[in-house]
């Protein structure tokens, strides 16, 4: 009986969402939606949980946060899920966030998983030299499987910081221009180079948590990208949220389109 | 204020010059004088080191250049009293001579001076600053001075623009006038700064609102 209930009330909220995201959706989308996935930790002490209980409350609402911008229309999704700077934390942590991303990742390549019902492509971004084996093999995996999808597309960065990235780009492009005249480099050599390059630059940058900070996320392509830092935690993250910040970049967008028709 | 925790290093991009000008209905340019007026009393004011930015757009930028030289001539005396170093960062391809030949002078005028430093970035990109540091880092390794190999973000940073300054990233950034972005300004630099948005538009940004912004870079 319960269960019947409950699946009649996911039926309206998605019925309610289709209609509301038909209303959204006559005003400019953004193609593109990035994440910083804050306030895990603070979730669990506030609710009296423990520490791993935050990360895992973390992943159920950037599963739910996920279905809404595919839902809505929005073509890729890009979420810092763990940075270069993380490695520093207690080793009981960080061993534990590796053991569930490990389990994170391999789900993804379930049958009932987000990615077979979007039709999702997965990127994993970063250094993924500085992942244990397990989970480097897992990513590779689900990178693999998931190649020929094209619906939307799904980049998790990991072992990632942007001055990483960038580095990394330079090199490339100092090594292929070390026989040619190294003047003629240009910023499109360095794009081609950087590991974001398969995506289009974000639209909406969204922070949890309230902190506005990019912490080293994506700072070469969030150059022109709107910032939002809604005070929720992460787990605590909703549609309103993101309905939020699309109405506000739908309400930029026509200015920021009006300002370029005059230039 | 008290000296718990201040910025060492505030960047600010001076956004709604225009937009001040309109709502009083006077003409674009009155609105940079009075930006570029409220950045002399802000500089005489307060802070140890400052980033300014000003984005060029196509169809003004004549008028611009103008102001600036007008500008750099007229607070020289300002910046000597002050003891206040100048340096300017950005594209100088762009810049007329007249105004290159005064940037040059004003540079080389104040660069003895330590404690307060600004610096005004004209015709600044992140994605350049970037670029301009890979192409220096690219030359040294043909030349043999360095090894691809060994570049590293240590490296990258001494050859940003930034490295006129002794503390190059800056721990708060502010924007005015309410636009939620960088707009390219500070890409690399700004990876740990605080970014504070305000509606407030720059003519009208004086010590309140540079309180405001202080006291809750303190509470981050």
């Amino acid at each position: 009986m319960g269960g019947g209930i409950r699946q009649l009330l996911e039926q309206v909220h998605r019925l309610s969402r289709r209609c509301l995201f038909r209303v959204l959706s006559m005003g400019p989308l953004p193609t593109h939606l990035a994440f910083i996935m804050d306030g895990n930790r603070r979730y669990a002490k506030k609710r009296g949980l423990e520490d791993g209980s935050g990360h895992k409350a973390g992943f159920s609402a950037l599963m739910s946060m996920l279905q809404y911008c595919y839902e809505l229309g929005i073509k890729y999704v890009t979420v810092y899920a763990f940075s270069i700077d993380n490695f520093r934390r207690k080793p009981e942590e960080v061993q534990s966030l590796m053991d569930l991303m490990l389990e994170k990742i391999k789900s993804l390549l379930d049958k009932e998983s987000i990615v077979h019902e979007y039709g999702i492509r997965v990127y994993f971004i970063g250094n993924l030299g500085l992942l244990n084996d397990q989970v480097r093999a897992a990513a590779e995996e689900v990178m693999k499987a998931t190649a020929k999808n094209s619906r939307v597309v799904l980049l998790v960065c990991v072992a990632y910081n942007s001055t990483d990235e960038i580095v990394q780009a330079v090199k490339r492009s100092c090594v292929e221009k070390a026989d040619r005249d190294v003047e003629r480099i240009q910023l499109v050599d360095i794009e081609e180079n950087m590991q974001m390059s398969v995506a289009p630059e974000p639209d909406i940058l969204i922070r949890s948590s309230g902190e506005t900070r990019l912490s080293n996320f994506l700072l070469w392509q969030t150059g022109n990208s709107q910032l939002f830092s809604p005070d929720a935690l992460w787990p605590e993250i909703g549609l309103r949220h993101l309905v939020w910040a699309i109405l506000n970049f739908q309400r930029s967008h026509s200015y920021l389109e009006k300002k370029k028709k005059q230039l | 204020m008290g000296e718990k925790r201040l910025p060492k290093h505030v960047a600010i991009i001076l956004d709604g010059n225009r937009c001040w000008a309109k709502k009083r209905g006077l003409g674009t340019s009155k609105g940079h004088k009075a930006g570029a007026r409220k950045l002399m009393e802000n500089v005489k004011d307060c802070l140890p080191l400052c980033f300014l930015h000003r984005k060029l757009g196509k169809t003004r930028v004549n008028g611009l250049m103008f102001m600036f030289e007008e500008y750099l001539r007229s607070e020289r005396h300002v910046f000597r009293r002050e003891k206040l170093k100048i340096s300017f960062i950005g594209n100088r391809t762009k810049i007329p001579q007249s105004l290159l030949g005064l940037i040059r002078e004003t540079e080389e005028a104040t660069k003895s001076y330590e404690g307060k430093h600004l610096i005004i970035a004209i015709d600044y990109s992140g994605k350049f600053d970037i670029l301009q540091a890979c192409k220096s880092l690219a030359k040294k390794a043909k030349n043999g001075l360095i090894q691809v190999e060994d570049i590293d973000e240590g490296m990258m940073d001494k050859e940003l623009m930034t490295n006129c300054s002794e503390f190059p990233n800056p721990d708060l950034l502010i924007r005015t006038s309410g636009e939620q972005r960088i707009s390219n300004f500070f890409l690399w630099q700004s990876a740990y700064s605080e970014l504070y948005f305000t509606n407030v538009l720059w003519p009208d940004f004086g010590n309140a609102e540079y309180l405001d912004a202080f006291t809750w870079y303190q509470q981050r």
